[in-house]
């Protein structure tokens, strides 16, 4: 018995416990709704079901908040995630409907490799204005949160460019190997991420720059270059996630192609546990979050609560997520003692440094 | 700094310094438009910006004061179309009476800056994650109410939507308004305790409380009067355009952030004038105007000067800031 709560108890308190659970309730309430909620069946040799459209639906979202994580580890944020989609998608789309020929492969793959380059390029801006000039991460990309749509709109010419494709349809609306090719990118994105944090030194060496960047950089860490390379890496996401995007829907609208995914991402990453404060960063819980949040829009569909309230949910859920998170929070209601762990990390270096 | 030798040369004092750049970016561009566009020169068309932006200019000032205690408030636009819709359906549907409807607006605004300003201090939770989750909430309601848009046929809306007239010039009671909020604000953060509370705990909130100072209630207090704001800059918003609709103002929140930031208000508060954030919203609507003026721009080049533009006046206060002998 003493065992079994212990158990339980550890089970409570480990960080993904939350946001998993949320998800299996969400997943659960569905299928009161809807009882054959969790079928797949292979059709055409295709995988369909409602789990597998959450998934293919939400791949775009998943691979944004990854990029999102990292930013948000070393104590940034990332707010020009929107606008980086739309010109991603709208300069792909632009570059296919020009070329000659819209099903060439060698086409398709020039405006993919266009796309995700000035998707590097404007993650690198981003990178330069924070690390390089020292501008807050939430100024530095509202600069391009305002003016990317800005140029996402010039690129389209005010219109929306509708493509046909078959190439590049594939990478948000194809199957390959009866799985979803977005899917699959985004499971390889997630394992490439989770490679590169978790068994290199570089996840360590963000959480350094996060936690005190100051003091990192007396460490020995070139936090200006992590700094750099986590915008660059935030960028490229959500250039992939535009390609997605634009693909699934056959089109490219500057205005609004990725409105908002800004602050989904942001959702999920917090949902999923990482401290807007910087430091600690959980890349599970990044994609739980990005899937609870596609879960929900789903949810509202299939249960059939008019789409419009969608928000209403989102907040709801947030809400109760951040407030179950919140130490205050629980040391307030429930009474128990905030956990040991230094939950405001205290105050960002304002010690000056002798020289 | 206070003891310095009398000066011969005016030089003006460096916080001052955004907001004479804004000043002088405003007096240039009103400038090269009279220059190059014929009728631009028209005081009119400075009144015009201010008809334009009236309900952007009382959030931007809501959102002053938050930014200058170090928050964000991402609501605002949410919260104008929150009172849009509650004014619509108060009066063509429940058919209330005029101040009833716009004191439940205005109420209803408040209250959801109270809510967020105590989940913000007692919870410990940042300002941009649970103002997110407000602006959610507020839009939320708004299609919970009503996804068409109702229009408002109230014959006071007529009357506070014509324009008065003073000789050839012509403004709107919200001016009048959105400029007496802009007094009313100045002499607030310059005068009474609230005031100096919000830059203190913008400065530095550990400062503030070793002080003694009321750290918690100020920034309660600083969220109500942007939730305060916002819903009258709702209001004014249907003298605007008498419709309730879930759609207006979407985005708006970076519209009034920008203008903020580029009337000279650090984003780490602290530093500020809500004159600058008047100045910040008058650019902005001026661009509108040039670009309206210019006849071949399209729209979105509008966002691309505001781009532009915070870019400039964001590495401007870097250079001050780093030129000013204080650590950051």
């Amino acid at each position: 018995m003493t065992r079994f709560t212990a158990a339980a108890r550890t089970a409570v308190t480990h960080r993904l416990f939350w946001p998993a659970a949320v998800l299996a309730v969400l997943v659960l309430g569905n299928v009161a709704f809807t009882p054959n909620f969790l079928h797949i069946e292979v059709r055409n040799g295709h995988l369909y079901g409602s789990l597998i459209d959450i998934l293919r639906l939400g791949a775009p979202l998943v691979v944004v908040s990854l990029g999102m994580t990292v930013v948000i580890a070393t104590r940034g944020i990332d707010l020009s995630v929107g606008s980086t989609i739309a010109i991603s998608g709208a300069l792909a789309c632009l570059v296919i409907s020009d070329s000659g020929d819209q099903n060439s492969v060698g086409g398709v793959l020039v405006a993919v490799g266009l796309a995700l380059a000035l998707s590097l390029v404007l993650g690198l801006w981003n990178g330069f204005l924070v690390a390089g000039i020292g501008i807050q991460p939430i100024i530095a990309t509202l600069i391009l949160m305002v003016g990317g749509r800005g140029i996402a709109q010039l690129i389209t010419d005010g219109q929306i460019i509708t493509i046909n494709s078959d190439p590049y349809e594939l990478i948000g609306g194809g199957y390959l190997a009866t799985f979803p090719f977005s899917v699959l990118v985004a499971v390889v994105m997630i394992a490439l991420t989770a490679f590169l944090a978790r068994r290199t030194a570089l996840g360590v060496l963000i959480e350094a720059t996060g936690g005190n960047a100051e003091a990192s950089r007396l460490a020995g860490i070139r936090a200006r270059g992590i700094m750099v390379m986590v915008y660059l890496f935030c960028g490229l996401c959500a250039g992939i996630a535009g390609l997605m995007i634009s693909s699934n829907v056959h089109s490219a609208d500057g205005n609004n192609a990725g409105l908002w995914y800004e602050l989904d991402a942001i959702l999920a990453v917090v949902i999923g546990g990482t401290s807007l404060g910087g430091g600690r960063f959980s890349l599970g819980g990044t994609v739980l979050g990005a899937l609870i949040i596609q879960a929900l829009s789903t949810t509202v569909y299939t249960v059939g609560i008019p789409p419009e309230t969608t928000m209403l949910f989102k907040a709801v859920v947030v809400t109760v997520v951040c407030l179950i998170q919140s130490p205050a929070f629980r040391a307030k209601v429930f009474g128990r003692r905030p956990r040991p762990t230094p939950t405001t990390p205290a105050e960002p270096a304002k010690i000056e440094v002798p020289a | 700094m206070t003891t310095m030798p009398v000066r011969s040369r005016w030089r003006p004092q460096e916080r001052h310094i955004p907001v004479l750049a804004t000043l002088g970016l405003l007096a240039l561009m009103y400038g090269l438009g009279s220059l190059r566009y014929i009728g631009f020169n028209d005081p009119q068309i400075i009144l015009n910006v201010f008809i334009d932006n009236a309900f952007i200019l009382v959030v931007a000032v809501g959102m002053t004061f938050v930014i200058l205690t170090g928050g964000i408030d991402l609501s605002v636009g949410s919260v104008v179309a929150l009172t849009t819709m509650l004014t619509a359906v108060l009066l063509e549907r429940a058919h209330w009476p005029v101040p009833l409807v716009i004191l439940t607006g205005l109420l209803a605004g408040a209250a959801l800056g109270f809510g967020m300003g105590c989940i913000i201090h007692f919870f410990e939770i940042q300002p941009f994650i649970v103002t997110l989750a407000g602006m959610f909430l507020a839009r939320g309601i708004c299609y919970a109410i009503s996804t068409s848009s109702i229009p408002i046929n109230d014959p006071f809306w007529t009357y506070m939507g014509t324009s008065l007239k003073f000789g050839s010039l012509k403004v709107t009671w919200s001016v009048l308004i959105s400029v007496a909020v802009v007094i009313i604000a100045a002499l607030v953060l310059a005068f009474t305790k609230l005031g100096r509370d919000a830059y203190a705990v913008g400065g530095n909130p550990q400062s503030a409380l070793l002080m003694g100072l009321p750290v918690g209630r100020t920034r309660i207090a600083v969220y109500t009067i942007s939730g305060l704001c916002s819903a009258l800059g709702g209001v004014l918003f249907t003298f605007y355009l008498p419709s309730g609709n879930s759609l207006h103002a979407i985005g708006m929140e970076l519209t009034v952030i920008a203008a903020v930031v580029i009337g000279g208000t650090l984003l780490t508060g602290g530093t500020g004038y809500v004159w600058g954030t008047m100045l910040g919203v008058l650019s902005l609507g001026l661009i509108q105007t040039i670009i309206t003026f210019e006849g071949t721009l399209s729209s979105w080049w509008t966002k691309m000067v505001i781009g532009i533009l915070l870019f400039v006046f964001i590495l401007l206060q870097r250079l001050i800031a780093a030129r000013s002998p204080r650590p950051r």
